[in-house]
């Protein structure tokens, strides 16, 4: 195949795939919202459920994006190195972004610092966003999409903290983040923690715990403990589903981490909302392709 | 029964609602978020469309032009909070009575509220295609030059809700009062897993 047929294959299918995952939330994100509606008794909490499952209803049927604030759209991207049409991808993204823009259709969400005007089609200066990871062995490319929207973008912070400060600063850190802004952030929330050195490394690996399907733990004991205590001491804040009283803010925590300097302690909390758009897709070298995040869905 | 509300609202309208009432409302209402509360307040702009005795909606919708006109795809309610800095000026120029958003408010917005008889709502975030569906008619498009989520758009709305009263114009504050509460609980939910880190640092 060449390389201009790759990327005509790819743009064509990420399109279809942004429209399909703009209007409906993964199965896990699904399954666990239906868990976390068991949770809530309140008239008031089960009213917001009842919205909130109706709308999904009429967004499938009537096939309309979930939620207005389509956000921007980030691409985090292991690519083996053995990809074939590893140069095709940038830009193969970018024009799906553009035309799905038209065809979802998503709300135009980029503004160009300085010139200060929307571009039109949620592309511009290094947007779409696209993260990297080159996988030593393989001929893959997997593609997680998320749509990063501005309410849950909001509560986001880094901060880089004194070893003596330990991890009881990382705890406060996260309950900080999580009572305050996020309430705003349409909860029951994904509260991903970054664990790192300087805040753009605990950063992305926070936007990385936000991405970990649903159900899967930490690694270390000590971090999938601190995974279940954060989730269960949130939980029991008083606060539910659109930050009114309530007894599920959350809906999992994760924590990712990467080996810190000997002398900081980093973290950054990352929340995302419960129309949590994120799909996973995976091409093969010869652009066929399979899509894990929503059963029995053609594209 | 439904508290059904028609724009334009009145005083008595106003004084008779406090914080956790559940509202609709049906006339017509503006979108405005960021850029529209900085045009009115920061830059002296009068805004293009009469909100006295009006409703305020941070909100950017999803709007689809099609040869038959513009469509309204999806539409609802974005933080709130992003206004705030701009919130009590907008509602003192303009004489809005109704701010529908999202999340809470701050204190100078609530004093505006009890000052001029206002009320903030919240509508339910993340709901769009439900709520565009209580939409009858764009009516008007306003500044559009400020981009499609950004500008004023102007709605025909039937029996729009579910709205939360929020802020009234009584010294009623629902999330404010929430915060409070989170504020007396975190100690109580944070404290013990602290203790349970404290003795991460020691090599293992
Ligand atoms: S926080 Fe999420 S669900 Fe709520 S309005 Fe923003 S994008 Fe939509």
């Amino acid at each position: 195949m060449t390389k201009d047929g790759a990327r005509t294959i790819l743009a064509d299918v990420m399109e279809r795939f942004l429209g399909v995952a703009c209007k409906r939330l993964p199965d896990d994100v699904y399954a666990k919202l239906r868990e976390c509606a068991q949770g809530e008794t309140s008239p008031l909490q089960r009213a917001v459920y009842e919205s909130y499952f109706e709308n999904l209803r009429l967004a499938q049927q009537l096939d309309r994006p979930c939620c207005q604030d389509t956000g921007l759209l980030h691409f985090y991207i292991r690519c083996g190195a053995d990809f074939p049409y590893i140069g095709v991808v940038e830009s193969a993204l970018g024009q799906a972004v553009a035309r799905a823009t038209a065809s979802a259709p998503l709300r135009p969400n980029a503004v160009d610092f300085f010139t200060e005007r929307n571009t039109g089609d949620n592309t511009g200066e290094r947007m779409p966003w696209l993260h990297w990871d080159i996988l030593p062995e393989g001929n893959q490319l997997e593609i997680c999409v998320y749509f990063a929207g501005a309410g849950c973008s909001l509560p986001g912070r880094a901060q880089v903290f004194k070893p003596s400060d330990g991890y009881g600063a990382v705890v406060r850190y996260v309950f900080d983040a999580v009572s305050g802004l996020a309430l705003n952030a349409c909860p029951p929330l994904i509260v991903g923690v970054g664990l790192g050195h300087n805040i753009e490394n605990a950063g992305v690996l926070s936007k990385m715990a936000c991405l970990r399907p649903l159900g899967s733990a930490n690694p270390h004991p000590r971090g999938a403990k601190l995974e279940r205590d954060l989730l269960a001491g949130l939980n029991s804040l008083g606060v539910g589903a659109q930050g009114l009283p309530g007894n599920r803010i959350a809906m999992e925590v994760h924590v990712e981490s990467s080996a810190r300097h000997t002398a900081t302690i980093a973290a950054a909390v990352n929340v995302s909302c419960y129309t949590h758009r994120r799909g996973f897709i995976t091409f093969r070298e010869d652009m066929t392709y399979s899509q894990s995040s929503y059963k029995g869905v053609e594209l | 029964m439904k508290k059904i509300l028609t724009v334009p609202i009145r005083d008595e309208d106003i004084d008779g609602l406090r914080a956790g009432d559940v509202i609709y409302l049906t006339g017509t209402i503006a979108t405005g978020r960021d850029d529209v509360h900085r045009r009115v307040v920061a830059e002296g702009m009068q805004s293009p469309f009469d909100l006295r005795g009006g409703v305020i909606f941070h909100a950017g919708p999803i709007v689809r032009r099609t040869p038959a006109g513009n469509e309204l795809v999806a539409v609802g309610p974005t933080s709130s909070v992003r206004m705030e800095a701009f919130q009590a000026g907008f509602i003192e120029k303009t004489g809005v009575r109704v701010i529908i958003g999202k999340g809470g408010m701050g204190p100078a917005t609530a004093q505006a509220c009890r000052q001029f008889k206002a009320v903030h709502c919240v509508a339910m975030g993340g709901c769009a295609v439900s709520a565009a569906s209580q939409v009858e008619a764009i009516q008007d498009c306003f500044w559009p030059e400020l981009g499609m989520p950004e500008c004023m758009w102007v709605l025909r709305v039937r029996e729009f809700g579910p709205l939360v009263v929020s802020i009234d114009a009584h010294g009623g504050d629902l999330f404010a009062a929430t915060r409070a509460d989170i504020a007396g609980r975190r100690e109580a939910c944070q404290g013990p897993i602290v203790d349970s880190v404290k003795n991460y640092m020691v090599v293992d």
